[in-house]
């Protein structure tokens, strides 16, 4: 069984952390594609530490026998990965709108300045 | 092909020149580009300079693209091919604004495209043993292996993949104005001309001391400059590609 204690951080944790994405979703902070990865992590994790057998049942899948709360960070890591990845996209998509905006401004800027000032 | 060659005077043209703080060496070029070719539209792409990069080449009647920030060479770079799609001029040729590309040589680099044996022509420093050109000793090495790398994948002899002294037909302009790679773009464009299907040939320039500015490649760039063109060159092999409709001249 996962340490009292233990279980009671990490329910505590990951609970806050599905409150907090909730109230960020609900002040526009946030929007709800970029949301869903974090609530799947919240939830994910609330549930690993809250059902006590079920942690160490998995951990004795993956045969870790001394300390099985350990796979509690291990999924917990895995998911950051996964958010950190996503926003990788995201930022490089972004830049790209960002040099295709640029471009068509400096283009647009040089059509508008040649029909002010035709010849 | 039988065709006789293109007239230059005959076709639209313009040449793409990408500037950054370049207000010195930009009235220079310009002035050579006209020399060479009066009929020739110069586009100057200033990428976000400090300096008075863009209003010096204004004064001079060049038409002047203003990036509102710096989007690196290739973003810039991209912007003049765009400039040249979407008014349709049948020849680009692109000189960079650092005066390292001596614009007395473009007959040599247009000939190619002129003649309908190529799409997409390179002003190569290492094509011929001609002298003119020092570099550092790592960036000729990095050079080198990026050719080399280049010429295998593409299966072509490919000797100077970083030049940015080219010209280009209306199927060139057209591939580029459409997807252009990023950072240090002329490797892994050199790779997208043959994927595209556009023919691709090389002639041997010489070139000359950066006329002012730095260089965009400093000696502890070249390490992650290699990394990530070899990246991007062997992710680009598994893309899928569009082989664009034939618009030649």
């Amino acid at each position: 069984m996962t340490p009292l204690a233990v279980s009671i951080a990490g329910g505590v944790a990951s609970l806050a952390l599905v409150l907090v994405v909730l109230d960020l979703i609900r002040r526009h902070h946030l929007r709800e594609r970029y949301a869903l990865l974090w609530l799947a992590t919240g939830i994910v994790l609330c549930v690993l530490s809250l059902w006590r057998d079920g942690l160490n049942t998995i951990a004795r899948w993956f045969g870790v026998r001394s300390y099985p709360p350990a796979v509690l960070f291990a999924v917990a890591i895995l998911f950051i990965i996964a958010v950190l990845l996503h926003y990788s996209t995201v930022i490089s998509r972004l830049s790209d709108q960002n040099v295709l905006l640029a471009q068509k401004l400096a283009l647009l800027e040089q059509e508008l300045h040649e029909q002010e000032s035709p010849g | 092909m039988s065709r006789a060659p293109a007239v230059l005077s005959e076709l639209r043209r313009v040449a793409i020149v990408p500037a950054l703080n370049e207000e010195h060496t930009v009235p220079r070029v310009i002035a050579e580009l006209r020399s060479f070719d009066p009929g020739l539209d110069i586009v100057v792409i200033d990428d976000g300079s400090t300096d008075r990069t863009a209003d010096v080449a204004e004064s001079l009647g060049a038409y002047v693209l203003r990036l509102p920030f710096n989007v690196g060479i290739g973003g810039a770079v991209q912007t003049g091919f765009r400039f040249a799609h979407e008014r349709r001029y049948d020849i680009a040729v692109r000189v960079d604004g650092d005066g390292q590309h001596d614009p007395s040589q473009l007959g040599r680099v247009l000939e190619p495209v002129l003649a309908g044996r190529a799409d997409i022509v390179i002003g190569s420093r290492f094509a011929a043993d001609e002298g003119g050109y020092r570099s550092s000793r790592s960036r000729r090495v990095g050079i080198r292996i990026l050719a080399a790398v280049v010429s295998r994948v593409v299966g072509q002899r490919v000797t100077d993949t970083t030049s940015g002294f080219q010209a280009l037909n209306r199927r060139g302009i057209a591939l580029f104005a459409a997807d252009y790679p990023h950072d240090y773009p002329e490797v892994e464009a050199t790779v997208m001309v043959f994927r595209h299907r556009l023919r691709l040939a090389e002639v041997a320039v010489s070139m000359r001391e950066r006329g002012g500015g730095s260089s965009s490649i400093t000696a502890l760039h070249s390490i992650y400059y290699m990394v990530k063109v070899l990246l991007a060159i062997f992710v680009g092999l598994f893309r899928r590609n569009v082989v664009p409709q034939d618009e030649s001249l």
